[in-house]
C-alpha cells in the first residue's frame, strides 16, 4: 500500500470540489482517475501534488503522512504532476526548462546538467536537443520533457492531468508506452481522463469521481457501460420534445476547414436551418469552440465556404456576422460576454438597436426594468454586472441577443447554473428556435444534448467524430462517442 | 453613518498624509503649522492669490478631463505632458502668425492648441494600436519629443529678437492673449477657467449621458467582452486619445495666451502629470476632478509662499500632493483587503 | 579617441548600475516606474549623507537604502494589496522627486566628498585598453562588475534561472517549488538599492554637489534603456553606452551647433519607439521566422508575466 488519500475536503466558496475523497493506490499501478468536466479530478491532483491545500484530510506516501502545503513540499515527498497545459518556459531552451527549479549548487554546471538530461531521456526512450527552444517544441515534446524533469528529481508518483489532449497519435502511442514502463519500474501513475477509451486501454485500476466524491472504484478491465453510467450518473431523458417546424437554410458550412491550436477540422459541410437545435458533444477541447468560434467570425477558415441566409460570410469580419444576424455567447460570461463595473442598464442600452448619441437614462431604466420583469433577472437597473448570480448574468446575456437574430451560437449556456435557471434559460431560447432562429449550441452535459438539440456532432480529439438525430442514439451511446469510440 | 464608514479609509489616509506633511516640516526646520496657514494664505489669502490659483486651477482641470477620458478607456496617457507642449507650439504658431483682432485669434488658438495635443496624442494611440508600442512609453517618449521641439523653437526659429534665450520667445502682441479683467487689479482671464470647468463638465456628461461614453467606459473595463459586443475596439481607443489631447492641447493654448503671454521652454507646468495624481485621487471620476484639482493647485500656488517668507523648497506642494494621493491608494486597497477589490481601488482604471 | 571612449564609459557608468538594477528588477515581472524619482531623491541623499559623514561610502549606502525603500512599496503594495504597479510607482515618482527638491534644497551649492581617481596599476599601462577601461574610479569599475554580474547570475546560476522563470510564467515557478512573491519582493528591493547607489553616482561622482536637475529625464531614460535592450544585461549596456556617447557628443559639439546639443540627449526615446515597432512589424516577424538566430538576437521579448500580480488560485 503505498499513497493513500484520505477524507479529503476542499471547498470554493459554495463548491464543494472535494467532498470527502478516500483513496488507496499501490505501488506499481498505473490507475485511471475518470470524471466528467467539473467532477473535481483536478482539484484533487492538485491537492496531491501542493498546487491547492486540503481544508481537511490527509495524505500519506508509505504510511508517512506527508505536508503537503506547497508544490515543494509534494516535489520533495516525491509526487509530481503533469499539468494539461504543460507548465513550461517557452522562451527558454531545453536544458534550462529542465535544470529551473532543481536542486544543486548555485552555479549552474550545463554540462553536467545536460549530461543528466541526455541520460535520463535515454532511460526513457526520449531524444532532445538542448539547445531548442522549447516554444519550437510540440506539446507532447512539452510533456516528454516534464516527465524526464519529474523523472530526475526522483518522483514517486506522477499525476497526468490529461496528458492526450493536443498531442498526436503516435506520440500518444509514445506517451502511453512510457507509462506502463513506469509503473512496471514501481512507480504510481496517476491517468487523469475523461477519455473512457484510453482508461480502458492503459489502466489497470481506476476510481470514478463524480461532483467531489468517489463514487466507483475497481480493477480494470470492467465493461465500458458500468463506466459511463458512474461517470454521467443515469441519463433520464424526457422524450416529447416539441420540434419546431423547420424553415429555410439557415448556416451552411461547405468544404470547411478550420485549424486553432491543436484543433484541425477537416473539409465539414454542414447545414442548420431555421428552428432547429444542434448539440456540439465532446470532451472541452475537442473542436466545438472552434468551429463556434470559426461560425462566429473570429476564426478565419483555411478553406471552403461558410453562409449564413445565403451571404457569403467566409471572409467577412466579426461585425460582418454581427450584421448577418449571427450572435455568439462564449462560455465565460464574465470575461467574454459581460463587463464588470457596468449595471443591466448600461449593458442593454450597449446591444440596443437605438444609435442617438445621448442616452435618456430614465427610459433605459425603465426598459432595463422591462427586461429584467421579462427575464426574471433578480437585480435592479443599476446592479453592476458582477453582482449578478451566475444564472441572473445569464438571464441578461439572453436579454442582450437581438430580436432578429437568424443563429445564435451559444458555448455550455447552462453551465454552472442551478436546474431552474437551466430550465428557464432553454425556455427562452426555444421561444426563439420557435421564431425561426437556428441554434447551435457546445455542452458537457449530456442530458441537456438529448433534451433540446435535433441533432447532435459529436467531437473527438479536434474533428468531427460522429452526427447522430437525437430520435436515435441515448446517453450510453453519447458517452462511447465522447470517448471515442463506437458502441460495441 | 454609511457615508462616514465608506469614507473613514479615505479620511484616515489623509490624517496620516497630513502628519507626514508636518513632520517633514518639523525635520526641515520649519514651523510647521504656520507653513501649513501660509499654503492656505498663499493661494486664497488675497485677490490677487486667488486669482493666480484659479488660472493655475484651469489647465489642470483641462488636462485632468482628458485624462479621465484616456482612464475610462483603460489607457494610461503618461504623453499628456507632451500633447500640452505641442498645444501650446500650435497656439504660439497661430499667435505669431495670424494677424486680426482677438476674437479671431482666441477662437483660433483653441482650436490650434485642441488640433496639436490631439494629433500629437493619436500618434501614441497609433503607436499602441498598430505598432505594439504601450502607450506609456510611446507617450513618454513624444513627451521628449515635445520637450525638444519647444527648445529647438525657443532658441531656433522663435528666438527672442536680439538674442537667444531660454526665458522664452518674444512676448505675444496683445491681440493673442486672451482677454483679461482688470476687476482683480492684477489682470486676470476668466475664459481659461471657463474652459477648464466646461471641460469637466463636458467629460462628465459624456461619460454620464452619451453612447459614446458608455462604450468607452465597456472597452477600458473589458476590451474583449466590448469586442464581442461588436464595439471597435480600436477606433475607441483613439477616439480617447483624440479626445484627452485636444483638451490638453487646450491646456496649452491656456499655459501661453492667458499665463506667460509668451512660449517657455518649461511651457506644460508640469500639468499633465499632476492632472494624473488628481485622476488617481479622484478614483478616475469625472465628478470629483473639480474640487481635488482647485485643492492641488492651491497647495502648489500656496507653497510658493513657502519659499518667499520661510525659505523652505516649494516644492513641499509637491510632496503633499504625492503623499496624499499614495497614502488614500494604499487606505483604500487596506480597507478593501479582506472584500473584493474594485479595479480603481487598485489604481486600474 | 582614448580620452573620448574613457570619457562615454565614465559618462555611463551611473547609468549602466541604474539600468541593470532594472533589468533585475523587471525580469523578475515587477515593474520599478519610479525610477526618475528614485534616482533623484538618492542622488540628494547620497549627496546630504556623504556631506555629513564626510566619506562618500556611506553616501552610496544611504542611497542605496532610499532606492531599495522605494521599491520596497512598490513590491509590497503590489504584493500585499494588488495595487496597480504602475499607478503606485508613477506617483513615487513624481514624491520622491519633489522631496529630494524639497529636503536638498539647502544643499544646493555645498561641495562634498568625492570618490578619488583609481587608476588600476599595470592595467592601466596597457596600451590604449587600459586608459580606455582601467584610468577611471570605483563607480566605473562597479558599473563593469554590475554587467559582468548580472549577465552571470543571469545565465549562468540557478538563482538567475529561477528569477527569470518566475518573470516568465510564475506559476511553472510556483509548481517546482519556487517561492515567487518572496522572489519578486527582494529582487525589486535590490534592483531598488542598484538604482539609489546610481543616483549617489550623479552626486558624488559624476558631478560634485546637488541641485534639482542633476539627474533630470535620466530615470525615464534608464527605464527605455532597458526596453530598447530587451531585458538582456550586454544589451541593455549597450544601450546604456550608446546613450553616454551622446551624451559626450552633444558636450563637444554644444560650441559648434548649438540646437544639436539640446535634442541629442532626446534620441534615444524615439529610438526606443522606433525599434520597438520595427520589432512587431510583420516585416520583422517574416525575416525572425527565416532567421530564428536573428530573432533571438535582437528581437525583444518582455517577461510574459511583467506588472502583474501573482496569487496562489
Amino acid at each position: 500500500m503505498a499513497l493513500e488519500i484520505r477524507d479529503i475536503h476542499k471547498h470554493f466558496g459554495p463548491v464543494r470540489a472535494s467532498d470527502g475523497v478516500t483513496l488507496a493506490i499501490e505501488d506499481g499501478s498505473l490507475h485511471g482517475i475518470l470524471g466528467e468536466n467539473g467532477a473535481g479530478k483536478s482539484t484533487l491532483m492538485k491537492i496531491l501534488s501542493g498546487f491547492y491545500e486540503a481544508d481537511s484530510g490527509d495524505v500519506d506516501l508509505d504510511g508517512e503522512v506527508l505536508d503537503l502545503r506547497s508544490p515543494a513540499d509534494a516535489i520533495k515527498a516525491g509526487i509530481g504532476m503533469l499539468h494539461q497545459d504543460p507548465l513550461v518556459f517557452l522562451p527558454f531552451t531545453v536544458l534550462d526548462n529542465f535544470v529551473l527549479g532543481s536542486p544543486g549548487p548555485e552555479r549552474l554546471d550545463r554540462s553536467s546538467a545536460r549530461a543528466e538530461l541526455e541520460r535520463v531521456s535515454g532511460e526513457l526512450g526520449f531524444r532532445f536537443d538542448p539547445a531548442r527552444l522549447v516554444r519550437d517544441l510540440t506539446v507532447g515534446e512539452r510533456q516528454q520533457l516534464e516527465i524526464t524533469r519529474l523523472m530526475w528529481l526522483g518522483a514517486r508518483v506522477l499525476i497526468f492531468d490529461e496528458p492526450t489532449t493536443g498531442i498526436s497519435a503516435t506520440q500518444r502511442v509514445q506517451l502511453f508506452s512510457t507509462l506502463r514502463s513506469l509503473a512496471e519500474d514501481g512507480l504510481i501513475v496517476l491517468f487523469v481522463s475523461h477519455k473512457l477509451e484510453e482508461v480502458e486501454e492503459l489502466c489497470d485500476s481506476v476510481t470514478v469521481i463524480r461532483q467531489g466524491k468517489v463514487v466507483y472504484e475497481a480493477l480494470m478491465p470492467v465493461p465500458s457501460e458500468v463506466l459511463v453510467e458512474k461517470m454521467f450518473g443515469t441519463v433520464f431523458v424526457e422524450k416529447g420534445r416539441e420540434p419546431a417546424p423547420f424553415g429555410a437554410p439557415v448556416l451552411e458550412l461547405s468544404q470547411l476547414t478550420l485549424e486553432e491550436g491543436t484543433t484541425r477540422i477537416e473539409e465539414l459541410n454542414l447545414s442548420s436551418v431555421a428552428g432547429e437545435v444542434i448539440g456540439l458533444a465532446g470532451l472541452e477541447g475537442s473542436g466545438q469552440r472552434a468551429l463556434l468560434r470559426a461560425c462566429a467570425g473570429l476564426l478565419n477558415p483555411i478553406s471552403g465556404r461558410l453562409s449564413v441566409d445565403g451571404n457569403n460570410l467566409t471572409k467577412a469580419s466579426y461585425r460582418g456576422h454581427l450584421a448577418a444576424g449571427v450572435h455568439y455567447l462564449p462560455a465565460g460570461r464574465l470575461e467574454e460576454g459581460l463587463v464588470e463595473g457596468i449595471s443591466i442598464a448600461e449593458h442593454l442600452v450597449l446591444t440596443s438597436d437605438d444609435t442617438g448619441f445621448l442616452v435618456d437614462w430614465d427610459a433605459a431604466g425603465e426598459a432595463a426594468q422591462q427586461e429584467i420583469d421579462d427575464y426574471s433577472i433578480k437585480g435592479r437597473p443599476s446592479s453592476p454586472a458582477e453582482a449578478l448570480s451566475g444564472g441572473n448574468q445569464q438571464r441578461l446575456l439572453l436579454a442582450m441577443i437581438p430580436d432578429d437574430v437568424r443563429l445564435l451560437l451559444l458555448e455550455h449556456p447552462t453551465r454552472g447554473l442551478d436546474v431552474g435557471s437551466a430550465a428557464y434559460v432553454w425556455q427562452r431560447l426555444l421561444e426563439r428556435r420557435s421564431d425561426g432562429t437556428s441554434i447551435i449550441f457546445a455542452s458537457a452535459d449530456l442530458d441537456e444534448l438529448l433534451r433540446y438539440s435535433d441533432r447532435i456532432i459529436v467531437f473527438f480529439a479536434g474533428d468531427v467524430f460522429a452526427v447522430r438525430s437525437t430520435e436515435d442514439t441515448d446517453g450510453e451511446e453519447l458517452g462511447y462517442l465522447i470517448g471515442g469510440k463506437e458502441r460495441p | 453613518m454609511k457615508v462616514l464608514r465608506a469614507a473613514t479609509p479615505t479620511l484616515v489616509s489623509l490624517a496620516a498624509a497630513l502628519a507626514f506633511g508636518i513632520v517633514l516640516l518639523i525635520l526641515a526646520g520649519a514651523p510647521p503649522f504656520e507653513a501649513l496657514w501660509l499654503l492656505v494664505q498663499g493661494s486664497f489669502g488675497s485677490a490677487s492669490k486667488m486669482s493666480a490659483t484659479l488660472l493655475a486651477w484651469s489647465p489642470l482641470l483641462l488636462a485632468s478631463a482628458g485624462l479621465v477620458i484616456t482612464f475610462a478607456a483603460g489607457l494610461w496617457n503618461i504623453g499628456v505632458e507632451g500633447q500640452i507642449v505641442v498645444g501650446a507650439i500650435a497656439a504660439t504658431w497661430v499667435a505669431r502668425s495670424l494677424p486680426g483682432p482677438v476674437w479671431v485669434i482666441l477662437p483660433a488658438t483653441i482650436l490650434a492648441g485642441a488640433i496639436g495635443g490631439l494629433l500629437w496624442a493619436l500618434l501614441a494611440g497609433v503607436l499602441k494600436t498598430h505598432g505594439g508600442v504601450h502607450e506609456i512609453f510611446g507617450g513618454l517618449g513624444l513627451d521628449f519629443v515635445a520637450a525638444g521641439m519647444v527648445v529647438y523653437l525657443v532658441l531656433g526659429p522663435w528666438k527672442r529678437t536680439g538674442v537667444a534665450s531660454t526665458s522664452g520667445t518674444d512676448i505675444f502682441r496683445e491681440e493673442a492673449w486672451m482677454p483679461e479683467l482688470e476687476a482683480f487689479g492684477t489682470g486676470w482671464s476668466v475664459i481659461p477657467v471657463l474652459l477648464g470647468l466646461a471641460s469637466v463638465l463636458v467629460v462628465w456628461m459624456l461619460l454620464r449621458g452619451t453612447r459614446f461614453g458608455l462604450r468607452l467606459k465597456a472597452v477600458g473595463r473589458n476590451p474583449r467582452s466590448s469586442f464581442l459586443l461588436g464595439i471597435p475596439t480600436n477606433r475607441y481607443m483613439l477616439g480617447a486619445f483624440a479626445i484627452g489631447g485636444a483638451l490638453a492641447g487646450i491646456a496649452g493654448t491656456v499655459q501661453v495666451t492667458a499665463f506667460h503671454h509668451k512660449l517657455v521652454p518649461a511651457i506644460s507646468g508640469g500639468y499633465g502629470f499632476l492632472g494624473i495624481l488628481v485622476v488617481l485621487l479622484a478614483g478616475f471620476s469625472a465628478a470629483w476632478i473639480a474640487p481635488i484639482a482647485l485643492f492641488f493647485v492651491a497647495i502648489s500656488v500656496g507653497s510658493t509662499q513657502l519659499d518667499l517668507r520661510l525659505g523652505l523648497d516649494s516644492a513641499f506642494g509637491g510632496v503633499l500632493q504625492g503623499i496624499i494621493v499614495l497614502f488614500v491608494m494604499i487606505g483604500g486597497a487596506w480597507s478593501a483587503r479582506r472584500g473584493s477589490v474594485s479595479p480603481a481601488a487598485r489604481g486600474e482604471p | 579617441m582614448e580620452a573620448t571612449l574613457n570619457s562615454i564609459i565614465a559618462a555611463a557608468a551611473p547609468l549602466v548600475i541604474a539600468t541593470m538594477g532594472e533589468t533585475i528588477t523587471e525580469k523578475s515581472g515587477v515593474v520599478n516606474l519610479s525610477l526618475e524619482g528614485s534616482l533623484r531623491l538618492s542622488a540628494m541623499t547620497g549627496f546630504v549623507v556623504a556631506f555629513w559623514v564626510g566619506h562618500a561610502l556611506v553616501g552610496f549606502a544611504a542611497a542605496a537604502v532610499v532606492g531599495a525603500l522605494i521599491a520596497a512599496i512598490i513590491a509590497s503594495t503590489s504584493i500585499r494589496l494588488k495595487l496597480n504597479q504602475i499607478a503606485v510607482g508613477f506617483v513615487l515618482t513624481l514624491l520622491a522627486a519633489d522631496l529630494a527638491s524639497f529636503l536638498g534644497d539647502s544643499f544646493v551649492g555645498e561641495r562634498g566628498p568625492r570618490v578619488p581617481a583609481l587608476p588600476i596599476p599595470v592595467l592601466s599601462d596597457i596600451p590604449f585598453v587600459g586608459k580606455v577601461l582601467f584610468d577611471h574610479d570605483l563607480v566605473v569599475y562597479g558599473s563593469f562588475l554590475a554587467i559582468a554580474i548580472t549577465w552571470w547570475v543571469f545565465y549562468r546560476t540557478r538563482a538567475g534561472l529561477n528569477l527569470q522563470g518566475v518573470g516568465e510564467r510564475p506559476e511553472g515557478a510556483f509548481a517546482r517549488g519556487i517561492k515567487v512573491n518572496t522572489l519578486r519582493f527582494w529582487y525589486t528591493v535590490l534592483g531598488g538599492a542598484m538604482v539609489g547607489i546610481a543616483g549617489a553616482a550623479y552626486s558624488l561622482d559624476m558631478k560634485l554637489g546637488w541641485r534639482e536637475t542633476l539627474t533630470l529625464n535620466l530615470g525615464w531614460i534608464a527605464l527605455a534603456i532597458v526596453i530598447f535592450g530587451g531585458w538582456h544585461p550586454l544589451r541593455v549596456a549597450f544601450g546604456a553606452y550608446l546613450f553616454g556617447a551622446l551624451q559626450v557628443l552633444a558636450f563637444q559639439l554644444q560650441d559648434v551647433f548649438p540646437g544639436v546639443a539640446q535634442v541629442l540627449p532626446i534620441a534615444p526615446f524615439p529610438l526606443m519607439i522606433l525599434a520597438l515597432v520595427f520589432v512587431y512589424s510583420s516585416w520583422f516577424r517574416q525575416i525572425g521566422d527565416r532567421f530564428p538566430r536573428l530573432r533571438n538576437l535582437i528581437g525583444s521579448e518582455a517577461p510574459a508575466a511583467m506588472g502583474t500580480v501573482f496569487e496562489r488560485e
